[in-house]
């Protein structure tokens, strides 16, 4: 039997993706920033991490009011359970979208603009994607999609490897400043953090379908 | 019993406060020498479900019977003190007319009590009483009642039949549309649904989910989660005292006194 209060699932899984949309976006924005030295782009970002705040707020205590009045059991619960944590990824990963945009903007008010040395450009679109898979998984139930998602994250993390060594190697070192090598180290750690995130997410639909 | 608030949940504040049906003013009650409520002051809202909890003995259902004024029943019950008021009347003035205040004020027990009679003569026997012979309004009239209780569609077919034929549920619905046949403003609701399963629960509060659109339903109930999943308001008794009455979202998740946040994550006693 379908309750009255089942509408407030609904809801909370509307805002959760609502979430992972707005997040979806940061992220696009903020590597598209660095790779196209746009500094609108960064400012976009950074405007948007108050309302991607706001809404984790909200699920939270979307949840808290659910458990507390409405008693839900089995998949019902897990379904909370993934909205806190996963509300709680896509924030987390709308902060590192966030961290990147700022370093970007450093890096482009002292140097003008940014050299693409790196792998950035690949790393980028690879986490922006697994973000978007995230989102589409947890709306269609996907359970292969969620497996795929886990098995792409290794790729990104050694495209990481690869950009900090590239960047600490002593080529570079003659051809970036140390700072902006630095900044750069941690924008390729910030997206390599954005796909562990969406990795999490994709944990987070594989324990909502099968409770594990 | 030193209970702390730990609860971080915001205060919800009602969205458009309705309009006041039952005012209830340093109410105070008893029976014989032994005081059963104490200075009770309560304003109830139109087209709201407003849970009344509390353990045994609180005073919970003394209250709710005097809404009625079905505590006029017994010898040694006496007002001590203060008003109840319903629509800006005072249902214990002396020109009140009690039969006429319970067919405002409907009223539903814990035990389902039909009439030994068919399911149609349930519903018809009140407007009979009432005078109304002719068959298409009583029909009319059995239709819609059985409908607002979601029960035609499973007894349209039988309502010739004893009411007694009827699971524990479905008896607990027709005299739901029994008291909706004489057109009530306000549903009283003692404990309806302590001797239904699950399911049949879960139909009543769909039920009352659904009546509160047209009426005001006020319902005693033992199961706290039964209260946080059906009203907009509860008021917690204790000891005869209204120990606090506030929205549902926030005596079940942030209330102000301790001894409801007590009694609510059941650490009571």
């Amino acid at each position: 039997m379908k309750r009255y209060f089942h509408s407030e699932l609904e809801d909370i899984k509307n805002k959760l993706i609502l979430i992972g949309e707005k997040t979806n976006e940061a992220a696009r924005l903020s590597t598209q920033a660095f790779l196209e030295s746009d500094i609108e782009k960064a400012h976009t970002t950074l405007e948007l991490d108050d309302s991607i705040d706001e809404l984790e707020k909200e699920i939270a205590h979307a949840c808290e009011r659910y458990i507390t009045l409405r008693s839900p059991v089995s998949s019902d619960v897990r379904l909370i359970l993934v909205a806190i944590t996963a509300s709680h990824d896509f924030e987390r990963a709308a902060d590192e979208a966030h961290n990147i945009a700022k370093k970007t903007k450093k890096i482009l008010s002292r140097d003008g603009h940014v050299k693409q040395l790196t792998s950035i450009e690949e790393m980028s679109r690879l986490a922006c994607i697994m973000v978007q898979d995230a989102i589409l998984c947890l709306i269609e139930e996907d359970m292969g999609m969620a497996r795929s998602i886990i098995e792409r994250d290794k790729a990104i993390d050694r495209l990481n490897l690869a950009n900090y060594k590239m960047l600490t190697s002593q080529e570079m070192r003659e051809e970036i400043d140390d700072t902006t090598r630095f900044e750069t180290i941690l924008i390729s750690k910030s997206i390599e953090r954005i796909a562990d995130h969406a990795k999490n997410l994709a944990e987070e639909v594989i324990y909502l379908l099968t409770g594990e | 019993m030193n209970v702390e608030t730990h609860s971080t949940a915001k205060k919800v504040e009602a969205a458009q406060p309705a309009a006041t049906i039952v005012e209830v003013r340093n109410f105070d009650f008893s029976y014989g020498d032994s005081q059963a409520l104490f200075n009770v002051n309560m304003d109830i809202l139109e087209n709201e479900v407003t849970a009344l909890i509390g353990p045994s003995g609180c005073g919970k259902s003394t209250f709710l019977r005097c809404l009625n004024r079905m505590n006029d029943l017994i010898d040694i019950a006496r007002i001590k003190g203060g008003n109840i008021k319903i629509d800006d009347i005072d249902i214990y003035g002396k020109d009140v007319d009690v039969i006429e205040l319970r067919k405002h004020v409907g009223m539903v027990f814990q035990k389902s009590n039909p009439f030994p009679k068919s399911i149609y003569e349930n519903i018809a026997y009140g407007l009979r009483i009432q005078g109304v012979k002719k068959k298409g309004i009583l029909d009319k009239v059995v239709e819609e009642c059985l409908c607002g209780a979601a029960l035609w569609d499973e007894v349209k077919d039988r309502l010739s039949e004893s009411a007694f034929g009827l699971s524990g549920g479905q008896q607990q619905r027709l005299c739901i549309a029994r008291a909706l046949a004489v057109k009530p403003k306000i549903l009283l609701m003692d404990e309806p649904c302590s001797a239904l399963d699950p399911i049949a629960t879960a139909k009543v509060e769909e039920l009352i989910h659904r009546l509160k659109k047209d009426y005001t339903i006020i319902i005693v109930t033992h199961n706290m989660q039964q209260a946080a999943r059906v009203s907009d308001r509860t008021a917690f008794f204790y000891l005869g005292k209204l120990i606090e009455y506030e929205l549902t979202d926030n005596i079940f998740m942030n209330p102000n006194n301790p001894q409801t946040e007590a009694y609510v994550s059941g650490r009571f006693g």
